[in-house]
């Protein structure tokens, strides 16, 4: 009976699995493959951008041109052919006259679950949706204005608020900095811009909502927030993908500028299509993602859960530039069937009295392999630098790999790390004491997990918090019997 | 003697992109291989072509290759340093060069010139009946299939570049056969002396066999004689046998001159243990490198290190367990002291292949720095392919606790004898693992003579006198 009964939730589980992975009919303007300057000049004109922004593009194409795709990472990145590969998708063609946009795009972010009507106001997020290469629609524009806050599309900013967008973008992760990171400086399409003036706490949370559409498209967005003197803001992404046989490419850019006593929190949930269980397909995740902390007393938190993408290749970093700034890193990453992820963070202390914590945990199932890679750095100003780190891996299945490398490099006297990391599998004392009092494996398993994971999940906005636990229980159901 | 001392100083062949260092070994090969061959042992030379292509594609490591992220090869091996190909004999009294002894211990005392197996004074034959301890390349001629067995067998020169390089080059050195079931109870100590006139470039080949059920202990101490520069190559392979018990212990005095690049390999079979000990005390650049591999199931391997480093010392430690099998237990300590403008690196590799269940594995890497300039790199690694596995590591760097020192100055101890005794107690956590007794006593007394700044160099040596 009971037999039967997991059996079928399995089946269950098994047709359900990547929910998200519906295509959604709207007309795409789609630039022909391949990547060459006309192409870098096409997408400037089409976004209609000043000289400056296409110098910056056509110098990190030019730098981009010069460099091999690196091959480090304990994670096996199929060859790209980055020929083979649109670089523009503009699902807003045909934009309806009254300014509103598509009803098909509407579904899709309605399925999707996010408000982007006045209906759903009352979630009281503000969110920019971003479908391909471009920015669909951002909500409470006005009420953000009225404080001050600049939350738009990185297009408008760019067209609005050249001052600050020619100030800052580049001035964390410059486009010589890696491979992808001068491929997306090249060809970054859209993304968000958020601007929080001096003094202002924002009033609402934002959230950016990425979604590729399109088939053999690349979605290339950059992500540029600024937090001045004293300001607070807390923002949140969100990814997903359709169902597709072939591997996407996914290459952000995200620069977070940090001053005197501000604060950001940067909250991830990526659910990109991870492939069929198979290893076939999925998103191939290549991500650059950095905060300066400039000012003194700065913070920046990030909090990530990674479940999807077929490769995960990011390292969420902090320079912690500013005296007493302090940097957290949580993160849980779950990988399944055939996913690789090789994720971690970079904590640089370059301040004195900076403190960083990284709080890692990984889930491997199935065939996948769960790297953490972290690099902790003191430089010789560092005075009093702190870092604790601590990094768990939990295997379910024998087939799995769950790897750590943890970096440590002190050029202080007074800095002190710690860095502690345990690998085990789930303890079957544990299990059995669930068994024992009638909670069947599988649902022992998904209490364990998410107990193991409430560390980093309670660190999640609300509405978050309850997204990431459905996702953690989705993405390892069937995992065990 | 300068001029009998090949040079291996070459110019850059015409034409050639490869880099300096490369191509002076490479035209040093070229030129003298049919002397290097002469004067060694066939099976020795079997496989010297095969080394000289592995290191002619592979080039000396660069700080991009993960494992030598933290030490410069090409830097140290681009200096003149001569070579003595033909075996010119270098007058030495080892007795005079060496007097440090370990008190309380009798050992089976040995020497090793450079890298040729001193035999002029050998030590009252103590050893139970069918232990060899002699020269490589004489055993290697004399049983060349036996030999042949073992060498070069899991120091593999296609991944290595230093390792094939000490294969293309090396003619000599230390063999150690222990037979079925026979037990040393005795210590067996290799000291490895330094000594030429001029600059000079030694490498070294260890061979030690233990077969099943045997027991041995060893105690290599590296010493040099002069104050020139010395740059040293050492491969050890080590063949632990099923239920042998292995303890290997490496301390190293020597001088700001000398550079030291060894790789051990070692290789267990099912139920053995090894206890491998790394003592840096004193030296210029050092790079240690540990390939640990279990073949069987039941087997267990203590590896701990320390490292006392100050000046401009470098010291880099690199370590690879390979649980290849399941049910075996690896420990890995290694603790640093770094002083001065010293630059410490610690990376510590745990692999735990597919199907090695039930591996315990805890490796732990902790440092002290007590200046600003002094550099401290640790990279403790864990990579996993078996889900029923108890994985631990962990590592810190920092000062010495605070109020440890509030409280023993509270109670009368100066400031700067309570950091002292700070000290020692951080570093005696790996001393207290060493099963000799008498060496752990010696330890004792040479960390705390280090710490006073009274160590200079190796006591007793000619060179302090």
């Amino acid at each position: 009976m009971e037999e039967k009964g997991k059996n079928e939730f399995v089946s269950q589980v098994a047709e359900k699995k990547y929910e998200f992975g519906f295509t959604t009919d709207v007309q795409t303007e789609i630039i022909d493959k391949g990547l060459n300057e006309d192409v870098v000049r096409l997408i400037s004109q089409k976004k209609g951008e000043p000289d400056w922004m296409l110098d910056f593009r056509l110098k990190a194409y030019n730098y981009w041109e010069t460099l091999t795709q690196p091959t480090w990472g304990h994670v096996h990145v199929p060859e790209i052919d980055y020929q083979a590969i649109s670089y523009y998708a503009d699902p807003l063609v045909k934009k309806p006259k009254n300014n509103e946009i598509d009803p098909e795009l509407e579904k899709t972010f309605d399925k999707l679950g996010i408000p982007l009507e006045e209906r759903l106001a009352l979630s009281g997020t503000a969110v920019d949706a971003i479908m391909d290469s471009v920015s669909v629609k951002t909500t409470f524009k006005e009420k953000l204005r009225e404080k001050g806050v600049i939350f738009c599309s990185i297009g408008e900013a760019v067209k609005e608020h050249p001052e600050l967008v020619k100030e800052y973008l580049g001035s964390v992760v410059p486009y010589r900095d890696n491979f992808f990171a001068a491929l997306n400086s090249a060809v970054f399409s859209d993304g968000s811009f958020v601007y929080i003036p001096k003094g202002v706490r924002c009033p609402m949370e934002l959230s950016s909502y990425f979604r590729i559409n399109a088939r053999n498209t690349g979605q290339f967005e950059r992500t540029l927030i600024i937090a001045e003197d004293d300001a607070y803001v807390s923002y949140l992404e969100g990814c997903t993908a359709p169902m597709r046989d072939e591997n996407q490419l996914h290459a952000a850019i995200v620069e977070i500028i940090i001053k005197n006593n501000a604060e950001v929190k940067y909250s991830t949930v990526q659910n990109w299509y991870p492939g069929d269980e198979n290893g076939k397909g999925g998103v191939l995740n290549l991500v650059t993602k950095r905060g300066d902390l400039r000012g003194v007393n700065s913070k920046l938190s990030w909090t990530q859960v990674e479940t999807g993408s077929a490769i995960t290749w990011k390292y969420p970093s902090c320079i912690l530039r500013g005296d007493n700034s302090i940097a957290e890193f949580y993160s849980v990453a779950v990988t399944n069937h055939y996913q690789e992820a090789d994720t971690g963070t970079k904590m640089i202390h370059m301040g004195k009295n900076t403190k960083s914590t990284i709080i890692s945990k990984g889930i491997s199932a199935g065939h996948s392999q769960n790297s953490y890679r972290g690099l902790v750095r003191a430089t010789s100003n560092a005075d009093n630098a702190r870092n604790y780190s601590s990094c768990d891996s939990l295997l379910l299945g024998s087939d799995c790999g769950a790897h750590t490398f943890p970096y440590m490099d002190s050029h202080n006297d007074s800095a002190v790390f710690e860095h502690e990391a345990t690998t085990s599998k789930i303890s079957e004392d544990q299990l059995f004491y669930c068994n024992q009092r009638g909670i069947p494996t599988e649902q022992a398993v998904g209490l364990i997990v998410n107990g193991y994971a409430k560390e980093v999940l309670n660190k999640l906005p609300m509405e978050f918090a309850v997204e990431a636990q459905k996702l953690l229980s989705v993405s390892l159901e069937g995992t065990v019997g | 003697m300068q001029e009998d001392i090949n040079n291996n100083k070459a110019q850059n062949p015409l034409g050639s992109s490869q880099p300096k260092a490369e191509a002076q070994y490479v035209q040093l090969y070229e030129s003298t291989s049919a002397t290097i061959k002469n004067h060694s042992a066939d099976i020795m030379n079997s496989v010297r072509d095969k080394a000289f292509e592995d290191f002619k594609k592979l080039g000396f490591p660069t700080r991009k290759v993960e494992r030598y992220k933290y030490t410069d090869m090409v830097k140290l091996f681009e200096p003149n340093y001569g070579l003595n190909i033909n075996r010119l004999d270098i007058p030495v009294n080892p007795y005079d060069a060496f007097k440090c002894d370990v008190p309380n211990l009798s050992t089976s005392l040995y020497f090793v010139v450079n890298d040729s197996f001193y035999t002029k004074v050998l030590p009252q034959a103590h050893l139970p009946e069918g232990v060899i301890v002699d020269s490589l390349s004489s055993v290697a001629s004399k049983k060349p299939d036996f030999i042949a067995r073992y060498y070069s067998k899991i120091a593999s020169t296609d991944e290595d570049a230093i390792t094939a390089l000490n294969t293309m080059l090396a003619q000599d050195g230390l063999l150690v056969y222990i037979p079925k079931n026979v037990k040393v109870d005795r210590a067996i100590q290799v000291i490895n002396i330094l000594r030429s006139d001029v600059d000079l470039m030694v490498n070294r080949r260890v061979l030690i066999i233990l077969e099943e059920g045997s027991e041995a202990k060893f105690l290599f101490c590296d010493h040099s004689a002069d104050d020139r520069n010395f740059l040293s190559t050492q491969v050890i392979e080590a063949y632990v046998g099923e239920n042998a018990n292995l303890e290997l212990n490496c301390l190293e005095e020597t001088h700001l001159k000398n550079t030291r690049v060894s790789n051990v390999y070692i290789q267990q079979q099912a139920n053995s243990s090894v206890n491998h000990n790394v003592i840096t005390l004193h030296n210029g650049m050092t790079r240690n490198c540990l390939d640990l591999v279990f073949e069987g199931e039941g087997a267990e391997c203590h590896c701990n290190g320390c490292v006392i480093a100050d000046k401009n010392q470098h010291v880099d430690n690199n370590t690879l367990i390979d649980h290849k099998v399941g049910h075996c237990t690896s420990n890995e300590l290694y603790k640093y002291v770094l002083d001065d403008e010293a630059t410490g690196a610690f990376a510590g590799k745990v692999l735990v292949r597919h199907g090695a269940q039930k591996t315990i594995s805890q490796e732990t890497n902790r440092n002290l720095c007590v200046t600003k300039k002094a550099r401290m790199y640790t990279q403790p690694m864990l990579e996993i392919y078996a889900d029923d596995v108890k994985c631990a590591h962990g590592s810190t760097v920092g000062q010495l606790n605070d109020a440890a020192m509030f409280y023993m100055q509270q109670r009368g101890i100066g400031e700067k004898e309570a950091k002292l005794l700070l000290e020692f107690a951080f570093i005696n956590e790996v001393i207290d693992k060493m099963e000799l007794e008498p060496l752990r006593d010696r330890l004792h007394h040479l960390v705390e003579k280090r710490f006073r700044g009274e160590l200079n160099k190796c006591e007793g040596c000619k060179l302090c006198k």
